[in-house]
């Protein structure tokens, strides 16, 4: 057979293949987004409601949030939103605690030090790296600026 | 009300995150490291602060929300404390999220067994 | 002298090994598939009482073999060589399972054109009269195969629409220097072939030049015809490759639409089991093989089949390094009569 030339053959592919469908995702990524923020926003006002002030309720609404999201991925639920809800069900903080849960509880079979706890970062670790990292950059930057 | 802004902004920011799965094949770790990369980006140039106040949960609860409690933090604590606030101020902010992500993450997976996708 | 050889890349053996038992062993997924009557067992579980993913694949293996001994009435001592391989790291669920074995072992990779690649060399060294009794084997399950290539299982992504589901299953196939059939008459070898594709998400394009290409090469060396063949069926291209397999080969001349069909789509009802594309892995084409495929040639609803199993040669290393995926595809031909 020819060789095959590869930019022609990635055109070609590209051609043919399925194209996700774009809509139904992006409303499903809206509703679900939605609703999980909605209830963040119940959440925030209910714990201000016990008489926590802005500011502390700024940092319970996530802690909640990240108990419901560890807890479902448990449960073994959360994964299934995830297959319709996308980026709705990735994006916010709950998503990041699947992201921390999915793999820890997976690499159980590998031990509690190298398997569950060496794991637990391997997608969320990113994030705290490039948030931590942008946020003492920003630091820095404001601190020469100011 | 607030609910029905919450529900809008934090719909729209996940509507962004899902055109970028979809359309530049990113994974979903690199979608949650650009959020929360720009969150704090937005936060120090001033964008991300009216959104907040605006959107409330919607815009705290998605991943530049962290990215925006890490930045606003940061730019507090060198307020306050100086160079050494550049590096407290962020993890100080986010500190109680990351903590019970560990906690509950590990407390999770000490309770549960993964189960195989259907 | 390689006096068995046709062509560049064909052998034709002179005493063709007969395949005379197989064994097939799938998981609960495949067991409500289209070919779920075919199977020899079906697992209720993916964990088949075992304490890993892991451990269930090796036994599925010894499981394989067992069946297919049973049915041929051999026991392990009576096989000369172990040709076994699947998807892990150091393919150590082959390895376990040759653990529990008291038979000379082979470890192949070939990542999901094992099962061909097991055959190939098989018959070989059956018709090479290194051995009478040989068992060929591969498996590959779902949830190892998942979490060594892609997510853990309950990160809730979104799968792509390109995507494949790997198959857990595993088949075995017992080769002998006589007996009555169905045998192995000719073994093209395939040749890796890169056409660039980088998106891990899309095996189905990365393997079907290779399978072409081996496809392609078996007609010009074997000089068989088209109409030769009953059913000419790929490993795990599913809808994507075979649209793309059928292209290419069309392009060279050979027009195989009405017998080309491949394991992946075979294996599953993608609509409604929600695979995307189609099956994939080691144990897709193996179960396909040593249990439809196998049963149709004793029933002689087809006699002479060329299977082509296929494989993507990648790891995780690879694509984080921006490789692109190469594909391989090894081709046997299995008929009814020795000619």
């Amino acid at each position: 057979m020819k060789n095959i030339n590869q930019k022609d053959y990635k055109n070609y592919v590209d051609g043919i293949v399925p194209k996700p469908t774009y809509l139904k995702n992006c409303i499903w990524a809206f509703i679900i987004g939605g609703l999980i923020c909605t209830f963040g926003q119940f959440i925030t006002e209910l714990v201000m409601n016990y008489g926590l002030n802005k500011k502390e309720a700024a940092t319970a609404t996530p802690i909640i949030l990240i108990f419901l999201g560890a807890f479902f991925t448990g449960l073994g639920l959360y994964d299934r939103l995830g297959k319709f809800a996308g980026a709705g069900s990735i994006v916010p903080i709950t998503g990041f605690a699947n992201s921390i849960v999915s793999p820890a509880m997976e690499f159980k079979r590998e031990g509690y030090v190298l398997g569950v706890a060496a794991k637990m970062f391997s997608i969320a670790g990113p994030v705290l790296v490039y948030g931590f990292g942008s946020s003492v950059i920003v630091g820095i930057i404001y601190y020469f600026i100011d | 009300m607030d609910y029905i802004k919450a529900f809008l902004v934090g719909g729209i920011i996940c509507v962004i995150g899902q055109l970028l799965m979809d359309g530049t094949k990113m994974t979903p770790a690199h979608v949650l490291v650009t959020f929360v990369t720009s969150g704090v980006i937005l936060t120090a140039i001033g964008i991300y602060e009216p959104i907040a106040n605006f959107g409330g949960a919607g815009a705290t609860v998605p991943l530049p929300g962290f990215g925006y409690a890490l930045g606003k933090g940061v730019i507090e604590a060198v307020n306050k404390d100086g160079i050494l606030g550049i590096f407290t101020g962020g993890i100080q902010a986010t500190a109680g999220g990351v903590a019970a992500a560990v906690f509950f993450g590990y407390l999770m997976s000490v309770i549960f067994n993964p189960k195989t996708k259907k | 002298m390689a006096i068995k050889k046709l062509g560049s890349q064909t052998i034709l053996f002179k005493n063709p090994p007969s395949i005379i038992a197989t064994g097939s062993i799938v998981g609960p997924k495949e067991g409500e598939g289209p070919l779920k009557n075919y199977y020899d067992v079906i697992l209720n579980d993916d964990l088949k009482n075992e304490k890993s993913w892991e451990k269930c694949e090796s036994k599925m293996q010894i499981d394989a073999i067992n069946t297919a001994l049973n049915k041929s009435n051999l026991t392990e001592k009576d096989i000369d060589y172990l040709f076994a391989g699947d998807l892990l790291n150091q393919i150590i669920s082959s390895g376990f399972a040759a653990r529990k074995l008291a038979i000379p072992f082979f470890g192949l990779y070939g990542a999901c054109s094992t099962m061909t690649e097991s055959l190939s060399l098989g018959a070989m060294a059956v018709d090479g009269g290194f051995a009478d009794k040989v068992i060929c084997v591969t498996s590959s399950h779902f949830s190892t195969a998942e979490r060594q290539f892609r997510y853990p299982l309950e990160l809730g992504n979104q799968r792509a629409l390109t995507t494949q589901w790997t198959v857990t299953g595993s088949g075995a196939a017992i080769l002998s220097s006589e007996d009555k059939g169905p045998f192995i008459t000719h073994v093209t070898t395939g040749k890796v072939v890169d056409p660039g594709i980088k998106d891990v998400n899309n095996m189905g394009a990365a393997m079907a030049p290779a399978a072409a290409d081996t496809i392609v090469q078996h007609f010009k060396d074997s000089g068989f015809k088209i109409d030769d063949y009953d059913l000419i069926i790929t490993g795990d291209l599913a809808t994507i490759g075979k649209g793309i397999a059928l292209d290419l080969i069309k392009k060279e001349g050979f027009d195989i639409t009405s017998i080309y069909t491949d394991c992946g789509i075979e294996i599953f009802d993608n609509k409604k089991q929600d695979t995307h594309s189609g099956g994939s892995g080691c144990g897709c084409s193996a179960v396909v093989f040593t249990g439809y495929i196998y049963k149709e040639m004793l029933e002689g609803n087809v006699n002479r089949v060329l299977l082509v199993s296929t494989g993507a040669l990648h790891s995780p290393t690879s694509v984080q390094q921006g490789e692109s995926v190469p594909g391989i595809a090894h081709a046997i031909t299995i008929s009814n009569k020795k000619d």
